[in-house]
Parts: C-alpha cells; structure tokens; sequence
C-alpha cells in the first residue's frame, strides 16, 4: 500500500538580496524542484543530500508545516496542509533541532500531556511507553525536567514522544545529529528495532550514513531540490562505479606487470609485499588463487561515504 | 479524559510554578501595571474639571470599561506577540506537528498566569467606577455592563491576532503591531469627543474603537452622546467584535499557509 506519494512538488521561496545600499532584489528559489516519489507501508527509506538540498523542506511539506508551491502530495491519504490536524494524529515527528517536549516539565509530565493531546486510551498508552521505557533506558531520567537533559538523553525522549500515539509514519529529521557514539548507536538500534515489526513506514534524513548503512534498504538522494538517486545502496554503488577493494600481504614482491582478469591493480606498497587491487568482477576468490606467496588479506567494503560526496559535487 | 486544551493550560501553569519566586514578582509588578493605565486618566482630570463634557466619575466609568476588556484579551491573547519568536526561530513547527489547532496551542503554551492580577484590578475598578456614578439600572443595562467587557476583550483580542500575523510576511515587523493594540487601548480610554477630525473618524467608527467603550459607558450613563449617536449604538460592540474577529481568522489561516518556516 502507498503511504506517501508526492508528484511534482515543489516549493519556491522568494528571498530578497541585497542590490545596492538601499535597493534590494527578488529572487525566486527552489528549495524543492519537482519531486516524485512513492512510499509504500512498512519501507524505510534515508533521505539524503547537501545542506540546503531540500531535505527539510519536503518533511515539513509532508508534515503539513509548509504549503507546497505546486505539485501534489498526499501521506497517509490525507492531504497535509488542509488536513493538518487528521494527519498529525497519523504520523510521528522528530524534528533535531526543535523539541515536541515541554522544556520546563520532567520527561513523564511530557507524555502524559501528548497522551490528552492525541487522546489515546490509558491503556494503549501505557504499553507503548513501557516498550519504550525499556528499549530507550528512559527510566533514570524520566522525573527530570527536559531542559537539564543530556542530548542524547532528550532524543530518546523526543523519540518515546513521536511514538505514543501509535503513529503509521515517522518522520526523523536529522534524529543523531550531535550525539555522541553511544547514544547513537542507542538511538539507532532502536529504530532498527522498530522497522522490523514491519508496520512503521520510516522516512528519516540524515547526515551521517551510517544511520543509512544500519537502516535503510532505500536511498534517496536529493540536491538542488531534485531526487539524483532513488534505490538500494548497492545500486549506488553500482551506479557510480565503487568497487570493492582488496589488499593483500605477500611474502615475495609482486611481480613487474603482473596482471589477473577481474582486478584491476591500483597501488603497490612495502616494495611490493602488499598491493591494492580493485575488483571489477563479483568475485574475489579468482584473483586470490591467482596470487604467488600470499600471506594474507582484507576485504574492503567501498565507503558510502565517498560515494555520496562524488555524488554531491557532479552537477 | 481531560481536554487536550485543559491539558495544556495545566502544564503552563506547573511549568510556572517551577520558577516560584521570579512568578511571584511578576504577577505583583503586572498589577501595578493595570493601575498606572487608569491613573494616567485620572491625572488628567486633575487638570480640568470635564474633558470634553465627561465628568471624573463618568470618565472613570470609561477607562474602566476599555481597561478591563483590555486586560481580559491581554491574559487570554496578549501573548500571540511572541509568534514572532516562534517564526522566526521556525518553532512554530512543532506546533504544526500536534492534532490542535496553531493558535489555541500558542496561547496556552504561554498562558501569561502572570497577567492573572491584572484581571482583579480591572474588575475592581470597573465596580468602584459603577459605584460613583449614579446609574439607573435596566435589565439591559445589566446585560451591558457584562457584555461591553467581553465583546471588548474578543475585539482587542482580535487586534491582537490580526497585528501578529503580519509578522507571517513580514519578520521583522518589530513593534508596529503594539501601536494598534496598546495604541488602541489608549485611544480607548478617553472620551472619543475629545478626538476630532479624520482621526476619529478612522479609530472610533472605521476600525470600531469608539464601540468597546465610549458608545457603552454612553449608554449606561443614559446620557446623550455629544457626537449624536443612539442609546442603542452601546449594544453594538458584539458585532463589532465579530467583524474583527472574523477578520483575524482570516489573516491567521492566510498566515499559517505561508509560513516559510527555517532552514534545519
């Protein structure tokens, strides 16, 4: 079933520069270009791109925050913006920087507010924040007031907060930024957690790929308010030519011109006792078997990394 | 279940108490506040002994109604003046995330318990003015005396909401929306006679001033209106309210859609 479904959606924002000492100009900018794209139950897709790639912009369009400038969208069969308030009760978000808790209040005074909010039975309450209670260690810091939270603390209560009222979709804008590796590891195994229920559809931007790597089958890159990718990683991958690599350690230098089908030789080191080979076929064993006095090796998993970088700088 | 908006009001007012000492001081502080704005008129009637043909007493009646709608649309809607911070820093989206409306979210969220004293001080000086005049009191004077207050309070109320929106377009409207609420509660104050010309004419009978509490302290006097109005123009502030209130949900709905939220 189709949960999300944007077509054509755009948003331009006009701003105004500054021309001259006085004079200032228009100038209309897309923030989002003309997006298509179709969310189906249970996916959990990693939105990615450049700062001021649009990211943002098209959450808070499907979150109902911002009125698209053309094109359609529709979450959860509803119509964001008109039907702000019907699909709010639908879906779950976690904005990074801007906090759903109430800054004064310890973290339990929060969710029993958003339980009279959405209006959730007791019940059904109940057992959502226990599951969370206990994936998310909340319960050290549950009588604190959110403002003298750590972060990584208050994420875990922004998440428990996105989720009470047993939400369809889950927005997460950014939900690691700033934390440190625990918290988000924390952070991460428990979304992971989540999306293997099946029933959660998870749309989540990030930064840090390895949110992407840990939990997303599907990728979506955007820049300049345009989808450039929208697959799996390995077909990023593929798409862009990263290639495994394999680094042996030889006892013998590698001979002068040596060549093996299926790899491409990049660099070789210590006089030739270890060299780097690029895989352009599927398998390594081949280029292994082929290689004199080997002592030992590594397989090293192209980085996504580099891979989204290549991807940001290609206009 | 408690109602989400109850829900809501509640947790202002714990998140008030956690700051005891600093609310105590404020809520005092905003009492005096009320007092200066019925001072300053009084002052004036130091100097003369009728500001265009208003006795003491009966300008009191006048600073007290405008004074007290002022103070309840003050503690119910003042505090929409902090939507500026709430678009500008792109908090707003927050707002926009929960299954309530945006406006009724803002104002409990800041609910100005403070501003509650306010209240009190309105009302007692609005009995104190009854008490020096001497009223003939009608059954419709009485649903007057309850009426004017709160159809002043909805139409302040709606300035309120009408002057925040604008920062929607404009972020850096600054304070150009306190010249029509706090400038309109002023204006509000005295005897509209003593405004002549265009003036008048645009404040007290185009935007509807002169209905909040003139026209009603007119009426419950039994007096004539020097501007030759009718007795029945008292009655009219309800209708006013509604027109301005209906005018601020319409700017705020046109607001909201083009919210531009920030960058994240």
């Amino acid at each position: 079933m189709t949960l999300i479904s944007m077509k054509g959606l755009r948003k331009d924002f006009t701003v105004r520069v500054k021309a001259g000492r006085l004079r200032r100009e228009k100038r209309t900018v897309s923030a989002v270009d003309g997006i298509d794209l179709s969310i189906e139950q249970g996916e959990m897709v990693g939105y990615i791109g450049p700062n001021g790639a649009g990211k943002s912009t098209t959450l808070k369009m499907l979150t109902g925050v911002l009125t698209p400038s053309a094109g359609e969208v529709s979450v959860c069969g509803l119509r964001p913006v008109p039907q702000r308030t019907r699909l709010a009760l639908r879906i779950g978000v976690v904005f990074g920087q801007r906090s759903q808790l109430w800054w004064d209040l310890p973290l339990r005074d929060s969710f029993s507010l958003l339980r009279h909010i959405y209006r959730v039975p007791p019940q059904e309450h109940a057992a959502r924040l226990k599951r969370c209670r206990s994936l998310l260690d909340l319960d050290d810091f549950l009588d604190i007031p959110v403002r003298q939270l750590s972060l990584g603390q208050r994420m875990r209560g922004e998440l428990t907060a996105a989720l009470l009222h047993g939400p369809s979709v889950l927005f997460l804008d950014e939900p690691t930024i700033g934390l440190d590796v625990v918290s988000k590891q924390a952070v991460r195994s428990f979304l992971a957690e989540l999306g293997a229920g099946g029933d959660l559809t998870l749309v989540l931007t990030t930064h840090d790929l390895a949110d992407i790597e840990r939990l997303c089958r599907r990728l979506v890159v955007i820049d300049h308010g345009r989808v450039v990718h929208d697959g799996t990683i390995e077909a990023l991958h593929d798409r862009y030519g990263s290639r495994r690599r394999l680094v042996v350690e030889l006892d013998a230098p590698l001979p002068a011109g040596f060549v093996v089908p299926g790899a491409e030789l990049l660099s070789t080191e210590a006089d030739g006792r270890r060299a780097v080979f690029e895989l352009t076929s599927s398998s390594a064993g081949a280029v292994v078997g082929s290689l004199p006095a080997l002592r030992d090796l590594s397989l090293v998993e192209p980085d996504i990394e580099d891979v989204v970088a290549r991807l940001y700088r290609t206009p | 279940m408690a109602n989400p908006y109850t829900s809501l009001a509640r947790a202002q007012w714990r998140s008030f108490a956690s700051y005891r000492t600093s609310f105590v001081v404020d809520l005092l502080s905003n009492v005096g506040g009320t007092a200066l704005d019925v001072v300053a008129v009084l002052v004036l009637f130091q100097a003369t002994r009728t500001v265009a043909g208003f006795s003491l007493s009966e300008g009191l009646l006048i600073v007290s109604l405008s004074s007290l709608a002022f103070a309840l649309a003050d503690f119910s809607v003042g505090n929409v003046d902090r939507l500026k911070t709430y678009v500008r820093t792109g908090l707003l989206d927050a707002v926009l995330v929960r299954p309530l409306g945006a406006l009724p979210q803002l104002l409990l969220m800041d609910l100005p318990i403070r501003k509650a004293l306010r209240l009190v001080v309105g009302v007692v000086v609005l009995a104190v003015a009854l008490h020096v005049n001497d009223i003939e009191w009608t059954p419709a004077r009485v649903a007057l005396i309850v009426i004017a207050p709160l159809a002043g309070s909805v139409f302040f109320g709606a300035i309120f909401v009408i002057s925040a929106s604008v920062t929607f377009w404009w972020i850096d409207s600054g304070d150009l929306g306190s010249a029509f609420t706090y400038g309109g509660r002023d204006f509000t104050a005295y005897p509209v006679p003593v405004y002549s010309g265009w003036f008048r004419a645009l404040f007290a009978y185009a935007m509807g001033f002169g209905f909040v509490a003139y026209q009603p302290a007119v009426t419950l006097l039994g007096r004539d209106d020097p501007l030759g109005l009718p007795a029945w123009t008292g009655f009219v502030s309800p209708l006013v309210a509604l027109i301005a209130a209906a005018a601020a949900a319409l700017m705020w709905r046109a607001g909201i859609r083009h919210y531009r939220s920030t960058g994240s």
